[in-house]
């Protein structure tokens, strides 16, 4: 294993023993004595490896396993198979060694205490990582300016608002510079501007510490912003893994112009226009205005040389298929079995 | 030992202190509980003198130490750790290098510093101003107890710890934790000393670790144990303390690989 993979995943798996409940009475006395289990492969033998210093984004539908994959990676659960290393330690063999390397924010669950000052739960997550007091002032306050906290250092955390919480998450999971970030769902439930905010100061962790950084989200704008690489899961196997323009070229089937004409049109005179080109459809917006899809095999300069021949057009807007699309689609199709 | 352990003796200490009115209640209740099996027991005993071994004097001090014990050691621990495993919060204190079952241990111990300071010492002078309560005056006797009374609040904490981690293998262990709740204040001789239960009932008890919560260093503290026989029942404490650490072990190691984090 070369030095420099952050994280390596081999063939690694999960199944889980779910409990079946009968139905009924009978059921439920049957249950009492005997009980009978299912087993769920919640993650299906998957391998990769991120070198440090990555961004990779880790996506997939609710129930893909993603928070499961995570929760491998941080020791917190115990894989059934497989090889696993992250930063050269088996993450739930050597826990307690393994865990000062890291820095997880759960977007879900809060890792402060509910009920004691912000910087009371800073303070004890310094001793708990045994960093030195010299060190910690340091980083403490350069999280604090970055993250624009200074004011709620003092409060509870139950009295934080969403965002606020958040960044102090961020805080909390980055004091004792661990190496690697695990980030599940951080932006979730949070407004535009704050989730802005922490794309940023995620992208300047990662270039001026090196921090190697894993997020599952379902914001695709937080991949978009951040991710140099993507890996996709659907029901436990990877589907995808790459960048995202290989991502956005591969899956995405086509794209849209919109014409604005000085005239009033109709659809079939349009559809005329284009004949003969495979694939393409129109659609009216409004009596000046119509949208055209271009398949991927028809050149968008094709297409224009057709329909600039009426001569009157205000404005021409094309629009690439947005990730969140093609995403969709990516889903939608691996349900249904091909 | 990590020092943030005792920070978090600290931190409990301070949240209890945030949550004055439970503090005020526990007060109220406590004074209560203490009053009425005074009163009980003085119908009991009518004219008697003597009754399972303890004159009228020797179980009103018995009450009352017992119930003010039982404000140190009790504390919540199985269901805190039940509801952190069953609502998955307790998968954030594995990411952490710490030993999760160490800073509960802490927790219920913060939990009891402040109830001993704030609650038992006050609440003892009352007590003592009230009913007709005779403290030893040997200083052996309290130093053995003090000891005794820290072992007290270790049993009781693993086994509180033994049923909550029970929540990692069944879904829902209320039930088994209003029991066990039950079991420690009938057996463990806060309600009734032991030496009322029937024989052979009494004769099951010796070999359960509840006794060692309050039967026995609660009889030392009344003068019913004599203070040569103290050593003995210390070590039958420490006995305990460490036999109940091994299935808290197994079961720790157990719930490690199948441990399932709810909500995803």
């Amino acid at each position: 294993m070369s030095a420099n993979i952050a994280i390596d995943v081999d063939r690694l798996k999960k199944q889980f023993r779910v409990q079946k409940n009968r139905e009924g009475l009978a059921g439920a006395m049957k249950d009492l004595f005997k009980r009978e289990y299912t087993d769920v492969t919640a993650v299906k033998e998957i391998s990769f490896q991120i070198p440090q210093g990555e961004i990779c984004g880790y996506i997939g539908e609710n129930g893909a396993g993603k928070s499961t994959t995570i929760k491998m990676l941080t020791g917190i659960l115990v894989p059934t198979s497989g090889g696993l290393r992250v930063n050269g330690h088996i993450p739930h063999k050597e826990r307690e060694a393994f865990v000062k390397g890291i820095g997880v924010v759960f977007g879900q669950r809060s890792q402060l205490w509910w009920d004691i000052g912000v910087i009371e739960s800073f303070q004890l997550l310094r001793k708990v990582y045994k960093v030195p007091e010299a060190e910690y002032r340091k980083r403490l306050t350069e999280l604090v300016e970055r993250l624009k906290l200074a004011d709620l250092l003092h409060r509870p955390v139950r009295k934080l608002s969403l965002g606020q919480r958040m960044r102090c998450e961020l805080v909390a999971a980055l004091l004792h510079n661990p190496s690697i970030l695990f980030l599940d769902e951080p932006t979730i439930g949070l407004d535009i501007l704050v989730k802005t905010e922490i794309r940023e100061f995620l992208k300047e962790m990662n270039q001026e510490h090196g921090t190697t950084i894993l997020l599952t989200t379902h914001d695709l704008q937080d991949i978009e912003a951040l991710c140099s690489r993507v890996i996709m899961l659907d029901d436990g196997r990877i589907i995808y893994d790459g960048n995202l323009t290989d991502l956005k070229t591969k899956w995405s089937k086509g794209r849209e112009i919109q014409f604005q004409f000085g005239t009033q049109v109709k659809l079939p005179q349009l559809e005329q226009l284009t004949a003969g080109l495979e694939g393409v459809q129109w659609k009216l917006v409004n009596e000046v205005t119509a949208v055209l899809w271009l398949p991927m095999a028809v050149n968008v300069s094709d297409a224009m040389a057709r329909v600039v021949v009426v001569g009157d057009i205000r404005d021409i807007k094309i629009f690439e298929t947005n990730t969140d699309e093609i995403v969709r689609e990516i889903y939608q199709t691996e349900k249904t079995p091909t | 030992m990590n020092p943030a352990y005792v920070d978090i003796i600290r931190i409990r200490f301070l949240m209890m202190l945030a949550y004055r009115v439970n503090y005020y209640s526990g007060i109220i209740i406590y004074a209560i509980n203490i009053g009425a099996y005074y009163f009980l027991w003085q119908a009991i005993y009518g004219n008697q003198e003597v009754l399972g071994g303890f004159t009228i004097n020797q179980m009103t001090t018995y009450i009352a130490v017992s119930w003010m014990a039982r404000a140190f050691y009790f504390n919540n621990l199985d269901r805190e750790i039940a509801d952190e495993i069953r609502d998955g919060s307790v998968a954030i204190q594995f990411i952490r290098p710490y030993n999760y079952l160490m800073v509960k241990l802490m927790q219920g111990l913060g939990e009891g510093l402040f109830r001993l300071l704030l609650f038992m010492v006050p609440g003892m002078v009352v007590v003592c101003l009230i009913f007709p309560v005779t403290l030893p005056t040997d200083p052996t006797v309290w130093g053995w107890y003090l000891v005794m009374l820290f072992f007290s609040f270790l049993i009781n904490t693993q086994i509180n710890m033994l049923t909550g981690l029970f929540a990692f293998f069944v879904e829902n262990n209320t039930g088994l934790i209003r029991m066990k709740r039950v079991l420690v204040d009938l057996f463990s001789g806060v309600i009734i000393p032991m030496s009322f239960f029937p024989g052979w009932l009494e004769g099951i008890m010796k070999w359960l670790p509840f006794q060692a919560i309050t039967y026995l260093p609660s009889s030392v503290f009344t003068g019913r144990t004599p203070i040569s026989e103290a050593g003995a029942v210390f070590g039958l404490q420490v006995l305990w303390c460490v036999l109940l650490a091994v299935p808290i072990l197994a079961v720790w190691r157990a719930a490690r690989t199948r441990l399932f984090v709810q909500g995803g």
